[in-house]
């Protein structure tokens, strides 16, 4: 039984911590072969050969194959299927992208955002944003799945499985990249962060959003935001964790001035220990909260961000 | 231009979600349900598509129960120009899985020629995130996911898509699949006057086996159970006592 995994490639590198921990999930179906695909990829391949649980590295370099789009990539995938029994990648918008795409080339269902693996063709997956756990068994004879990270360990490290290079498939050239708009940032990267501070429409601008970095970076934390932080601009998009953002697990997660609408527990309501500073002590969020602390936020805030450390 | 605009009947997103007792399923018997979320954004863009005269014809489709024809009328009171119901089930537990909701709008793209199909990027029930992709490449179309800006000139289309690291622009060929994301634009509430009027409007009703579709799962589900649930937490009343309970828990 084999497994190809589809690396997430960002610009000819590896996101090593999204991909370990998508091999970690497919570890137990059988051998996996990573697949890493990109405009350049031969890097991200080295990196892919040393995460333990890869028994081999597909890598494929083409400039049609650049930036990720859905048709040329899915069409690569297809065209390596029939070596496979599962066909994975982390749940990242990447792999949303294409690996339905792929499933109904194969004639088979995909399984997105797949929380836990009962056996080969059995899976668990959160519905009605998390508000139910399914269980669901596959009859068909290619699996294709992605796998929601947050709740898998990454796999650690081991000696470089071998690299075979690859070449692409015909490129439909249905669609072409234009821009990419990617904030440079210093801090950890969202999903993968120990700890996060997000905040929400009761930050009140862009400007106050300054305050819930400035206690991010205290922490050395990831900054997140609510739907409604995003949708008024104080936030940019990529910060947006719930059912239709994010979905994070960290050892902390702070929420200030969020409500903890079920969309927005959706996306953080399996981190370790939550913390909630809210002015309304009937909020939601203090429901899932460890420590609720009922004040304003433009107090708390900025004595909390001075006490620590 | 005519758009194509699949919409469904799922439950709506303020209701409490209750699992049934015998782990079969989520409780949908006399619950409030609406159209998807991302569905009505799908149709206000296609509104929107029409009122710059980009667009003439906007079809709603739904797939599922009889009952989603009150979701087709909430799209035609929108704006939409007429709707097709698809009847691919009698109970309203049933869920159509995106394969065959990709099938059956395959075959209805095939006979309605539109040159523009506008899905939400995911249903709010099953929250698959699959159907717009799946349609896409039963067709051999373009797709552009996940769409916060929408930019249609000639026979292509700029999309900016967001994306894990942030935005994404693209440019597709036409016909595309377009799946929308929440911040494309603000739905528009139908207005009385165009709720009585949308009462008059066409709408087909179909059946699976019209299209030749077989709709039988391919995922069974073995169980249906509740998440695991958070142990009670405590309210602090200061900044420091919250500094405190967390130095203990060794959070911080
Ligand atoms: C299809 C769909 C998908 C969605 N997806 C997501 C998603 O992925 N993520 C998400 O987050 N939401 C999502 N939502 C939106 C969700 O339903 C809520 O509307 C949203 O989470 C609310 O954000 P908020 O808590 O920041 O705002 P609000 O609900 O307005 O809450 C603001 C909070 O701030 C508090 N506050 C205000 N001022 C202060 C102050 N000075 N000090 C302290 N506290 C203060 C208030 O008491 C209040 O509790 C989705 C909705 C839909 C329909
Ligand atoms: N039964 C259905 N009837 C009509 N449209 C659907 C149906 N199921 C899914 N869709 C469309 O596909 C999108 C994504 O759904 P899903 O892939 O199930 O998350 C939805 O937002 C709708 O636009």
């Amino acid at each position: 039984m084999a497994v190809l995994l589809l690396a997430e490639v960002n610009d000819g590198e590896l996101a090593l911590d999204a991909t370990a921990k998508a091999v970690a999930a497919a570890k137990s179906l059988g051998d996996v072969t990573a697949l890493c695909v990109g405009a350049t990829a031969a890097a991200a391949a080295e990196a892919a050969a040393k995460i333990d649980g890869v028994s081999k590295v597909l890598c494929a370099e083409d400039a049609g194959l650049g930036h990720r789009l859905a048709e040329a990539t899915a069409a690569l995938i297809v065209s390596l299927a029939g070596d496979y029994e599962h066909i994975v990648a982390p749940a990242t918008t990447d792999a949303k992208n294409i690996l339905p795409r792929v499933a109904a080339l194969l004639d088979v269902m995909v399984l997105t955002d797949v929380s836990g693996v009962v056996d080969g063709a059995t899976f668990e997956r959160p519905i009605y944003a998390g508000n139910a756990i399914q269980t669901v068994k596959s009859s068909d004879a290619t699996k294709v799945i992605s796998f929601r990270t947050s709740t898998f360990d990454a796999a650690g490290e081991q000696a470089a499985a071998p690299v075979e290079t690859i070449s692409a498939t015909e490129n439909p050239g249905l669609s072409e990249w234009v821009e990419d708009k990617v904030a440079a940032s210093d801090r950890p990267e969202l999903t993968s962060a120990g700890v996060v501070v997000s905040g929400g429409r009761g930050v009140g601008s862009e400007e106050n959003f300054a305050m819930i970095e400035a206690l991010a970076d205290k922490l050395g934390a990831a900054v997140g935001a609510s739907r409604a932080a995003v949708d008024s601009g104080f936030a940019p998009n990529d910060w947006q964790v719930g059912q239709t953002g994010k979905v994070v697990a960290p050892e902390l997660y702070i929420a200030i001035g969020i409500s903890g609408a079920i969309q927005h527990l959706a996306g953080m309501k399996d981190s370790k220990v939550i913390v909630a500073i809210n002015k309304d002590e009937e909020a939601p969020i203090f429901q899932v909260a460890d420590f609720g602390l009922v004040a304003d936020l433009f107090d708390a805030v900025p004595e909390l961000t001075e006490k620590l450390g | 231009m005519k758009v194509l605009v699949p919409v469904k009947r799922v439950i709506d997103y303020n209701v409490k979600v209750r699992v049934k007792a015998d782990g079969s399923g989520v409780d949908l018997a006399n619950v409030k349900m609406s159209m998807n979320p991302f569905d009505e954004i799908a149709v206000e863009e296609a509104i929107r598509l029409k009122e710059a005269g980009k667009a003439d014809e906007i079809v709603a489709v739904s797939i599922g129960v009889k009952q989603s024809q009150e979701t087709l009328r909430t799209a035609l009171a929108m704006g939409a120009d007429r709707a097709i119901l698809v009847v691919a089930a009698d109970d309203v537990h049933t869920d159509i899985e995106p394969l065959a909701v990709a099938k059956i709008l395959a075959k209805i793209v095939e006979e309605e020629q539109p040159g523009l199909v506008l899905c939400g990027k995911q249903a709010i029930d099953n929250d698959m995130n699959a159907t717009g992709q799946m349609v896409s490449a039963l067709l051999g179309w373009s797709q552009a996911t996940f769409a916060s800006k929408l930019d249609i000139e000639g026979d292509a289309a700029t999309v900016t898509r967001e994306v894990d690291g942030g935005l994404q622009t693209i440019k597709v060929k036409m016909p595309a699949i377009v799946t929308v994301d929440l911040r494309l634009n603000e739905p528009r509430y139908a207005s009385l006057p165009n709720i009585m009027k949308a009462k008059k409007k066409p709408m087909d009703e179909k059946t699976a086996a019209d299209y030749g579709v077989d709709v039988s799962p391919r995922l069974e589900v073995v169980k249906t159970s509740e998440p695991a649930e958070r142990a009670a937490g405590i309210k602090v009343g200061s900044v420091d006592e919250l500094v405190a309970k967390l130095k203990e828990a060794g959070a911080v």
